[in-house]
């Protein structure tokens, strides 16, 4: 099976796979962030903060412990969530701007603290050993890109989803419908936190070299982009988006510098032109659900209620 | 004390810095009733309504409901308690389809959280999601727009997003309905719709406490009228009652 699965991948030029895993790891971390700032309206400048904060659990787990890779991002995810939560319980209060100043701080304090711990090496970073895992990571993860990709789009159409969806809409209202608005904003950040953290776990075991301070600002900024250039709150748009700015460094390599004037460009040219996002108003899992059958239209509601009466 | 009494104000008072937007007011409102809530602009009468919601507390006195105080409470239990309401400036979650507004709605009649999501495949989750879906239509019925389920609420004409708000509040089961102007901006004939709407739901066992400046809906359908003004009440009583009652006169046309 190793054989087999390192067999395919020796096949592909390395410098495309090594674009093929940037998406993964990628659509993981834009998921995440799309539950907290597309689907709850809860606008995160700080992302890229418990990206590091799984990565660094993460590489400590596989160099402490030799854990293997599966339970690591789980645990690793467990950590983030619950620094995610224990973070998101007090500033959630905050709403707009402040929320997004906040998240900006804690994510200055996270680079700091990491600079200046042994455990994590400070400003040397650490040297991340391959991960414990009979699959390669390439497909570790992409199989882990596809369960978050499960995942988001259950929570979306889930009694859950529509309570962050409302809180995203108006907090008042969704107060008066009897929704805990507090509580499911902290479980939506614990939620898209996860996942940063399985993001970063899956970046340092690929990129095996980490440093604090390559989950700065402009990092936090790439995963905002691709959500927007998506379309905030699409899961399709996540993915795409993620796509295309995982890949696109890539291609602007002769342009390194001038990328940031680029992405700048990008979303100025989305906010005035798409402001819903490549694939906003597309409802692409409502559609699969449809055709899968899974859920009825209202139609089919309305044809058994008459057959009811 | 009176089992028959749903809602119950005892001396509450609210002040935002000088201005006291309700003074001490004490009220009651009847199980199975149409109370109606009128008075000047800048009466008081919305802030009436988020006091008994919740969303302020009042600087002093007491909320029953159902003889349980819910003064105190944060809003989100006081609507699982059992009050549902609309806003006079409609609060409807604009970029999403009248069905899911009131399948929000219906959030406390559901118990799947994060779990029930991840675990969405499993038959007694998708039951769950059924029987809400379920619930939703039929509220969306009692107000005649089933035929708009899947348009976005923000694209409904605005007499529609009004009735789409009140089948919201349904959704929630409650004992008692709190509408906040809901004939603001409707044309005379749309009016005659909702105050047989609001008639077939006091038919179902919901008590209705409904603010309103449309004299004609408010006589129409009230059994009893309370009147605010400068945050006093300073009259309760039947229609006619009210009607009659000189200092209601005096608030409405001015100190001659
Ligand atoms: N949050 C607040 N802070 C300060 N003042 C407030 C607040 N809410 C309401 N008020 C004031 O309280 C008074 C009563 O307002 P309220 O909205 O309850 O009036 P109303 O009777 O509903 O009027 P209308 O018929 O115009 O809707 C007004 O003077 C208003 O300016
Ligand atoms: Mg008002």
């Amino acid at each position: 099976m190793t054989e087999f699965l390192q067999g395919l991948l020796s096949n592909i030029n390395p410098y495309i796979l090594q674009i093929i895993v940037n998406i993964g790891i990628g659509i993981v971390l834009a998921l995440g962030l799309n539950v907290i700032t597309g689907l709850t309206g809860q606008l995160s400048l700080g992302h890229a903060a418990f990206m590091s904060v799984g990565a660094f659990t993460s590489a400590l787990l596989t160099i402490k412990l030799g854990m293997p890779i599966t339970l690591n991002l789980l645990v690793t995810g467990a950590v983030t969530a619950l620094v995610g939560a224990l973070i998101g319980y007090p500033i959630l209060r905050l709403t707009g701007d402040y929320l997004a100043i906040c998240t900006l701080g804690f994510a200055e304090i996270v680079k700091v603290v990491f600079l200046n711990l042994d455990i994590t090496n400070r400003a040397l970073g650490l040297s991340v050993p391959p991960a414990n895992s009979a699959i390669p990571m390439p497909f570790v993860v992409w199989g882990v890109a596809i369960l978050a990709i499960i995942l988001v789009s259950f929570v979306y159409n889930s009694r859950f989803g529509r309570a962050l969806k409302a809180i995203r809409g108006d907090e008042i209202a969704a107060e008066a419908m009897g929704i805990n608005v507090a509580r499911y904003k902290v479980q939506s950040f614990a939620l898209g936190t996860f996942l940063a953290g399985v993001g970063g776990g899956l970046y340092a075991h690929f990129i095996s070299y980490i440093n604090p301070s390559d989950f700065g600002f402009l990092k936090s900024i790439d995963i905002l982009s691709m959500i927007v250039l998506g379309g905030l709150g699409s899961i399709p748009g996540a993915v795409i988006g993620a796509g295309v700015l995982s890949a696109a460094p890539e291609f602007l390599r002769f342009m390194a510098n001038y990328r940031m004037l680029v992405y700048g460009a990008l979303l100025v040219f989305m906010m005035l032109f798409r402001p819903n996002g490549l694939m906003g108003g597309v409802n692409f899992t409502d559609m699969v659900l449809r055709a899968l059958g899974r859920k009825p239209h209202l139609k089919t509601v309305l044809q058994n209620r008459e057959v009811g009466k | 004390m009176n089992t028959n009494q749903i809602l119950k104000l005892d001396n509450v008072t609210i002040k935002f810095g000088g201005l006291t937007a309700v003074d001490s007011v004490n009220l009651s409102v009847e199980k199975g009733t149409i109370q109606a809530l009128i008075g000047p602009n800048g009466a008081g009468k919305s802030t009436m309504f988020n006091l008994i919601t919740g969303i302020y507390k009042p600087t002093s006195g007491t909320i029953s409901f159902n003889n349980h105080f819910v003064s105190g409470l944060p809003t989100y239990k006081i609507a699982a308690a059992g009050i549902g309401r609309t806003f006079q400036n409609i609060r409807l979650f604009t970029e999403l389809t009248a069905l899911e507004n009131v399948m929000i709605g219906a959030h406390t009649r559901g118990r799947w959280d994060l779990t029930g999501a991840l675990t969405q495949f499993f038959p007694w989750v998708r039951k769950e999601e059924g029987e809400l879906t379920e619930w939703a239509t039929e509220c969306l019925s009692m107000v005649d727009l089933t035929y708009k389920a899947f348009e976005m609420a923000g694209n409904l004409p605005y007499g529609e997003q009004r009735r789409l708000e009140i089948a919201r509040a349904l959704a929630l089961k409650p004992h008692i309905i709190l509408l906040d102007e809901p004939a603001a901006g409707m044309n005379p004939q749309e009016k005659m719709v909702l105050m047989e709407m609001v008639k077939r739901i006091r038919a179902t066992g919901v008590t209705v406490f409904l603010v309103e400046h449309d004299m004609k809906f408010v006589m129409g359908i009230s059994d009893r009228v309370a009147v605010l003004d400068y945050g006093v009440k300073i009259a309760d009583g039947t229609p006619e009652e009210v009607r009659a009652n000189p200092k209601v006169i005096e608030a409405y046309l001015g100190k001659s």
